[in-house]
């Protein structure tokens, strides 16, 4: 095996109880890079795609990139991939901190877990030293004191990736936390992780990761240094303010979803924006292994109504716990994004369930002794005691568990769910943002902020400002966006670099670590591979073409409110040209050709 | 004066850039437990601690070595070791009191921060929040001052 990559993969039969060390398939490797694309290919060989996400047949990939462990672009990211059980899609969930770096330094660049533990269990991994420990202490326990628990019984220095009892219970939006506060975030790969009895994966690593040119490597990671320290978003908006910067931008520009959608601003923003949390309850700033951007808020909370500690509300939390249920008290939004932290669950999802069912009140179609409280948009101690009801899936909170789509469905009202093939939305409406309307529908993973960030063109003008309302070149800016995300992802940097560095930069930190010879169309064919993997898998799994669509509130509704009143998602106008870009039929489906040109067939 | 890494604390934030450049340039690979600088991530105090070794002026390793191998050198004030000297006993990662000298199992020899020898420090090249400079002078130490005196300062009426 080259540089770059470790060469190394464990695998972990949890029916068995046996941990195996395997050979990184290099063909492979060299075709999907790691992360992301690499357990994409991994989970597509070894699973049927129409299994149940949450039995046994099930797998899930811990990957890291070639790039991760190392410095250049904020190198500290490892994806957890598997079948979603919340959308029925393929799942990658990407998270920072220190974890996925010292996997690398242990050894691995992947870890693969397949089958069901009989009992709660734990994976001990100390360099060569692999094995399966009791998890029957740690059963229960939130996730920042499941870490504690395990770096006393195992390794003070061990870095720890968990589920809370969220996951135990398999809330179908449970996440995996790693170092206390990162988020493996979206689509239920907690959950998957509980149906498999396995509570955590402690890591300590005390090797390293070389790269095939250490001198061009060097110089290339000053390159991009230099890049993210000039940039605006990346040198400036981000470890000023973290991502809460964006709550007064996107307000501002009018595409701020609030109260489940039935309005694009919110009076309530500057109360909720990061300036605001600047002034309240940030400690300092924190950044993951090898970032010199550092966006990570570390913040405390010490009022009358609510107490505790840990990181963020980052912007989407902000978002989703604060404008889409109209609540403007940030320390309510705090104490919420705690509670998901700490009992490991999806901050998005489980505030755009709830507000999914402060709509379905509104309606009058789920009642106060239903609830066992008022519902009303704009109260953030019912979101607070909601969230702790869905994070222990009791109660009413059983509904909740399951997601905004399952919840509106059982009340007749499938179309308040706002999201995509089941995955909620992050924060940013794409009636206002026609390229983001054309990404969510299109993700591989459902309404997907971090699969195409259009975001960045359409309102913070980076690489170039275009208009948020035209339809005219989306297509082909979402496939470009899609294609080189996947690339990002799979090699192990942070997507907030790319506000800054781009595909030249990219290919030059891969070529450097790995000895590739990759030129940047190159990398970004390998995105599109990557792409029409996880839509293989889509369509095997059942997720038809049919679901490349939005919720009726976007396509039919227009912005009643703000700078981009009037404005619905013209989907219909971009899909067709998406559809020919990709080299797929009308109908959404891949042809042989395409898929032969991309060696898939 | 002798030119330090000096190190500012409340600049940190815990991205352990200085112990990847360390390590990729001393040890060829990206291995942050075997890099010669420390960077120390307190999740819960929020605290970030980076320490390194401040090239004592009467260094207890330079004492404890039995074979006369590490040396302070007289103009740029680095302690070093000689690797042809050493024979890897370790007595110097005893006497240390910081845990600033270790033993090295690749070269079997005792290893520490020497400022990179003459070039500019690595680690102070990736630290991205100026944490760490390299100077003579000791701004750090003069800020802290300087925070003192403005506090006394404020709290002074006209005269």
């Amino acid at each position: 095996m080259g540089k770059g990559w470790i060469g190394k993969v464990l695998r972990v039969n949890l029916t068995e109880g046996t941990c195996a060390v395997e050979k990184l398939n290099e063909a492979w490797a060299r075709e999907y890079l790691g992360g992301r694309g690499l357990a994409s290919k991994y989970l597509c060989a070894e699973v049927d795609p129409g299994v149940d996400p949450l039995g046994p047949e099930n797998k899930l990939i811990f990957a890291a990139g070639p790039l991760t462990g190392t410095y250049g672009a904020a190198n500290g990211r490892y994806m957890a991939v598997t079948k979603s059980p919340l959308s029925g899609t393929i799942a990658s969930s990407n998270s920072g901190g220190c974890f996925p770096s010292e996997l690398r330094y242990a050894g691995y660049d992947l870890i693969i877990f397949e089958g069901k533990s009989p009992r709660p269990v734990y994976l001990q991994i100390h360099n060569q030293n692999v094995k399966l420990a009791d998890a029957s202490q740690l059963w229960g326990q939130s996730t920042d004191r499941t870490e504690d628990l395990i770096r006393e019984k195992f390794h003070g220095d061990a870095k720890v990736a968990c589920i809370g009892p969220a996951g135990e219970r398999r809330v179908l939006f449970a996440n995996i936390i790693n170092d206390k506060h990162r988020a493996a975030g979206r689509s239920g790969v907690g959950a998957v992780m509980g149906s498999k009895n396995l509570k955590a994966v402690a890591v300590r690593g005390n090797g390293g990761v070389e790269v095939a040119d250490p001198q061009g490597y060097r110089t290339a990671a000053l390159d991009s240094y230099g890049l993210l320290r000039n940039n605006p978003v990346s040198g400036q908006g981000l470890p000023a303010l973290g991502t809460a910067v964006l709550v007064n931008i996107i307000n501002q520009s009018g595409a701020l979803p609030t109260n489940n959608f039935q309005f694009d601003t919110f009076a309530g923003a500057e109360a909720i924006s990061g300036e605001k949390l600047a002034e309240t309850y940030l400690k300092r700033n924190k950044s993951c292994l090898g970032c010199v951007i550092g966006c990570g808020r570390v913040t405390r909370l010490s009022g009358a109504a609510y107490q505790g500690s840990g990181e963020g509300p980052e912007y989407e939390s902000i978002w989703a716990l604060g404008a889409a249920c109209g609540v403007s008290d940030l320390a309510a939004v705090t104490k919420a994004n705690y509670l998901c932290n700490e009992y490991g669950m999806d901050t998005i999802t489980a505030g755009a369930t709830v507000a999914c069912a402060m709509e379905l009140f509104e309606k009058g179609l789920l009642s106060e002794a239903e609830v066992g409280m008022p519902l009303p948009f704009g109260d953030g101690a019912a979101m607070v005691k909601l969230i702790e009801l869905i994070a222990k899936n009791e109660g009413f909170g059983q509904k909740l568990a399951l997601g905004s789509y399952r919840l509106a469905e059982l009340y007749g009202a499938p179309e308040l769910s706002m999201s995509v093939k089941k995955l909620e939305f992050p924060a940013y409406d794409g009636r206002g943002l026609q390229g983001m309307a054309l990404q969510y529908a299109t993700s591989n993973r459902g309404a997907c902020h971090v699969r195409g960030y259009l975001v960045s063109p359409e309102i913070l003008g980076l690489p170039e400002k275009l208009d948020p309302q035209a339809i005219e070149g989306k297509a082909s800016w979402t496939k470009i966006f899609q294609d080189f995300t996947a690339v990002v992802d799979s090699v192990g940097v942070c997507l907030f670099t790319t506000f800054a560095i781009g595909a030249p930069q990219v290919t030059r930190l891969l070529n450097a670590a790995t000895g590739l010879t990759l030129d940047e169309e190159g990398l970004l064919v390998v995105g599109d591979r990557i792409w029409n993997l996880e839509r293989q898998f889509n369509l095997r799994a059942g997720v038809d073409p049919g679901q490349d669509t939005l919720p009726k509130r976007l396509l039919d509704e227009p912005i009643p409110d703000g700078p981009l009143r009037g404005a619905t998602a013209r989907l219909a106008e971009m899909l067709p040209e998406y559809y020919r870009l990709r080299g797929w039929s009308a109908d959404g489906i891949p042809g042989e050709e395409k898929l032969k040109s991309l060696g898939l067939s | 004066m002798q030119k330090l890494i000096r190190i500012e604390p409340s600049k940190c934030v815990g991205c352990k850039s200085c112990e990847l450049a360390c390590s990729f340039k001393h040890r060829g690979m990206f291995a942050p437990s075997r890099s010669r600088i420390v960077n120390e991530v307190f999740l819960d105090e929020a605290k970030f601690i980076t320490v390194t070794c401040m090239q004592c002026d009467e260094p207890w390793c330079l004492k404890a070595c039995p074979k006369g191998a590490i040396g302070k050198d007289a103009v740029s004030g680095v302690v070093s070791v000689d690797e042809v000297k050493c024979v890897g006993c370790r007595t110097c990662v005893s006497a240390c009191p910081f845990g600033m000298i270790t033993y090295q199992e690749s070269s079997r020899k005792a290893d520490k921060c020497n400022l990179c020898a003459g070039e500019f420090p690595e680690c102070v090249t990736f630290c991205p929040t100026r944490c760490l400079t390299f100077s003579e002078e000791d701004k750090p130490l003069r800020e802290k001052v300087l925070r003192f005196v403005n506090t006394m300062k404020d709290g002074q009426g006209e005269v």
